[in-house]
């Protein structure tokens, strides 16, 4: 709250602060997977003169979900047909995903893998020997039927330097925080531009462009996370994932759909390393604390379910609720058994691979979460000798990872049937809005390589659209003065009230963004089914919920900011309540527990297939302001038996 | 573990055109107090542990110290990022050591042109659902 060095103050920003309007094509928020793949891909088909922008709040290199590396690609199809990762994916997420865009992800996928490793990503292979690239016939190591393990330090490093080339450093704009898009004013129904502000100079940034491709990501931090002091920044989903695409996207007007799906991942305790290799490539197994492994004890849960806790792999969310059986009949805590595993590999492993075992077992936490091997260091722990506690965490709303939230788009032209395309594949249900990765919604299980991918096919849409309708020019007016009040708005009023109180953290007449977020937290967590309910709500506690994430959002007309990086802590705190009210909403809605182990309406504990095998959207009334939520039919595309 | 900067080992990049931690911190989180000419994590709640400005530091002055609402105190993890590989070295609570070295990309830094073996799009295509580098590809459909 107070006015730190370094970052400048609301002061000098409004004394000083300057506007700049930016004329382009495409406009790309979002420099993460799927903003480098839409850059990757746009450049090959838009002709010469058209202007391609991108916008990021950090530095592409270490920007989005990737940031800190990964030691797999979760999706790499291989031998594998896209029908069977559509069965897969349709399992996974409880039978409602879009199977039109899952299959499209799944067709194309393989030829952005084959892309990374020709960029310089080092792709682990099942023969060591074996030089060739995997487009030359070689085969990955699998740690699953999906997932092929890599070096992927630089993963992202790799991808931003081709998106960098692609679209060229003048056209990127780094340290911009974009708050909310633009409608044209001729069109209400399509979008026109972005508005935002630098995180480095007084400056306020207007882009005007014909077609927008958002992809800044999902939402982490809207529920209240189990660490609570220093260790709330570690996060399982990177935590400057702000919800930014759902709040924005639900603001313009987009239809929305899924989101009161969620991810609790089960993860390693307070470290959140991931297990996904430990599981599949380690064969390792979770024991209670007696010893006991629960699916063996409560496997019969999953016949509750059919089909989706009797496939050969149950939905991820059923792992969840049979843990969770057990955790409630008193034998936590849970380990995962790496003591075992690594025993049992080594009676079996030939030489070479015991050599490197160790060595990727540490691989997998380095690349991606170096704090797990920070715990593992600080307690001592040695896999061999000791095993690690996990643990479901808070939960996370994303579409590209195992979940589902997100924008309601138009399917491929060649799968999707009619009421499920409306001409531009991707396009939200804004002319002109492109989505891809977490913004998708209903088609989870893309991960990097498939969020990248989709950035590929959104942005070659893109450009066809702008090409379709070439006469469109943006009418937006802007009154310069309205437009700042708006964008340093809890500037403005740490400045007014700033010198109240003795002590800026403390003031009657604003929040801080801190404690904005805290709020959010608390009520996410207690009345829609976070950590401190196991997971449980009911209609009654989500109504109440809903009345105090009212008042919370009319307070954010009084947040405040004393210099930017404050104010871009506002705006996303801002951005995190738009989106939690959406995942309210949507579970208020849905009158059935479709994802046990992640939510449970204690009130309609029952999977209902006959009434909710529909998928749930909602969109804003622009009119009223109000959120109409509705069901859409779903629709088999492959089928499944 | 949020990021600390060691005072004795900053220089601020004083002889740089950019502050790089400030440059490469995903959540904005690394400032430089410019009265000092020294950076400091400004929000260590919000640290992801991450690693991108101790990886990028030239000075190695940045360093994590594990998260004390959650982890005993002692232990480091310290990397040393080469241009094709990176080096990690893990010390525990109880004093013992371990060292890992893993390849990080098979291409030279700034070496990349994204389009390298992919030949110019027939601009017919743009109405396929071909990506660039697809070109006269059967794109499969869900069998019936």
């Amino acid at each position: 709250m107070a006015e730190q060095k370094g970052s400048l103050t609301s002061s000098e920003v409004l004394n000083n602060y300057t506007i700049e309007e930016v004329n382009t094509d495409l406009l790309i928020v979002g420099g993460g997977m799927a903003g480098c793949g839409a850059a990757f891909e746009i450049k090959k088909w838009a002709p010469k003169d058209m202007k391609i922008t991108m916008v990021e709040k950090a530095a592409i290199e270490r920007g989005g979900a990737v940031a800190q590396g990964l030691s797999a690609i979760n999706t790499y199809l291989g031998d594998n047909q896209p029908e069977d990762y559509v069965k897969m994916v349709s399992n996974d997420l409880m039978g409602i995903t879009r199977e039109d865009l899952v299959y499209d992800v799944g067709r194309h996928v393989d030829s952005s893998v084959h892309l990374f490793e020709k960029l310089g990503l080092p792709i682990m292979k099942e023969d060591e020997e074996d030089k060739r690239t995997l487009a030359e016939g070689a085969k990955p190591l699998r740690a699953g039927k999906w997932q092929i393990m890599i070096h992927g330090e630089s993963f992202k490093v790799l991808v931003a330097e081709a998106a960098r080339k692609a679209i060229g450093e003048e056209n990127i704009y780094e340290r911009v925080f974009i708050i909310r898009l633009l409608m044209d004013e001729k069109n209400p129904n399509r979008v026109a531009g972005a508005i935002g502000f630098s995180l480095r100079e007084a400056k306020i940034y207007i882009y005007k462009a014909k077609a927008v491709m958002m992809a800044c990501g999902g939402a982490v931090n809207v529920f209240r996370p189990r660490s609570q002091a220093e260790g709330m920044g570690r996060t399982w989903y990177a935590l400057w994932n702000a919800g930014s695409t759902y709040a924005m996207g639900f603001e313009a007007g987009a239809e929305m759909t899924t989101m009161e799906n969620r991810f609790v991942p089960n993860r390693f305790k307070d470290g959140y390393g991931p297990v996904g290799a430990w599981f599949t490539l380690f064969k390792s197994r979770v024991k209670n604390a007696y010893g006991d492994d629960y699916m063996q004890k409560w496997g019969e849960l999953l016949k509750d379910y059919p089909p989706y806790g009797l496939s050969h792999v149950p939905a991820t969310c059923l792992w969840n609720h049979v843990m969770l059986k057990d955790w409630h009949e008193g034998n936590g805590p849970f380990y995962m058994d790496t003591s075992g595993a690594i025993k049992a590999l080594f009676e079996t492993l030939p030489e070479k691979r015991k050599k490197t075992l160790e060595s990727d077992a540490w691989e997998d936490f380095l690349d991606m979460t170096v704090a797990q091997a920070g715990l593992w260091a600080a307690m001592d722990i040695d896999p061999k000798e000791t095993n690690s506690e996990v643990m479901p965490t808070e939960p996370y709303l994303l579409g590209s990872h195992a979940g589902a939230c997100g924008m309601w788009v138009s399917g491929p032209s060649d799968i999707a049937p009619k009421e499920w395309q409306w001409g531009y594949n991707r396009m939200t249900t804004v002319n002109g809005l492109f989505t891809a990765g977490d913004g998708v919604g209903a088609s989870g299980h893309k991960f990097s390589s498939g969020s990248f991918t989709e950035g590929r096919i959104a942005g070659k849409s893109a450009v066809k659209f702008i090409l379709d309708d070439s006469g469109f020019t943006p009418t937006i007016h802007t009154d310069n003065k309205v437009l700042a009040e708006e964008i340093y708005g809890p500037m403005i009023t740490f400045e007014k009230y700033k010198n109240y109180s003795t002590e800026s953290s403390i003031n009657p007449y604003y929040i801080s963004p801190r404690l904005y977020l805290f709020r959010l937290n608390k009520i996410m967590d207690e009345y829609v089914a976070g950590t401190s309910t196991f997971y449980r709500t009911n209609e009654k506690s989500l109504l109440r919920g809903l009345e105090l994430l009212n008042k919370l959002k009319a307070d954010s007309k009084n947040l405040a900011a004393g210099n930017l990086h404050d104010l871009m802590r506002a705006w996303e705190n801002y951005h995190r309540s738009v989106v939690g009210e959406l995942h309210l909403r949507h579970i208020l809605f849905r009158e059935e527990t479709r994802y046990p182990g992640f939510y449970y309406r204690m009130d309609h504990q029952k999977l209902d297939e006959e009434n909710w095998r529909v998928f749930v959207n909602s969109k804003m009334n622009k009119t009223t302001g109000e959120i109409e939520v509705f069901k859409k039919p779903w629709q088999e595309i492959v089928p499944k038996n | 573990m949020p990021s600390f900067v060691i005072a004795e080992k900053c220089d601020g990049c004083k002889g740089r055109d950019k502050t790089a931690c400030q440059y490469i911190c995903p959540n904005d989180l690394m400032v430089l107090n410019k009265d000092i000419m020294k950076a400091y994590n400004q929000e260590p709640e919000q640290c992801w542990e991450c690693y991108n400005c101790v990886k990028i530091c030239p000075q190695s002055a940045v360093e994590i110290r594990a998260y004390q609402d959650f982890a005993p105190m002692g232990s480091s993890v310290i990397p040393l990022r080469a241009s094709d590989s990176i080096m990690w070295t893990v010390k525990y609570r109880n004093g013992s050591l371990k060292r890992f070295k893993f390849p990080i990309r098979t291409t030279p830094e700034g070496g990349i042109d994204p389009y390298q073996g992919i030949s110019d799009v027939n601009p017919d295509d743009l109405n396929s659902n071909l990506l660039c580098d697809e070109a006269g590809k059967t794109l499969s459909v869900p069998k019936k």
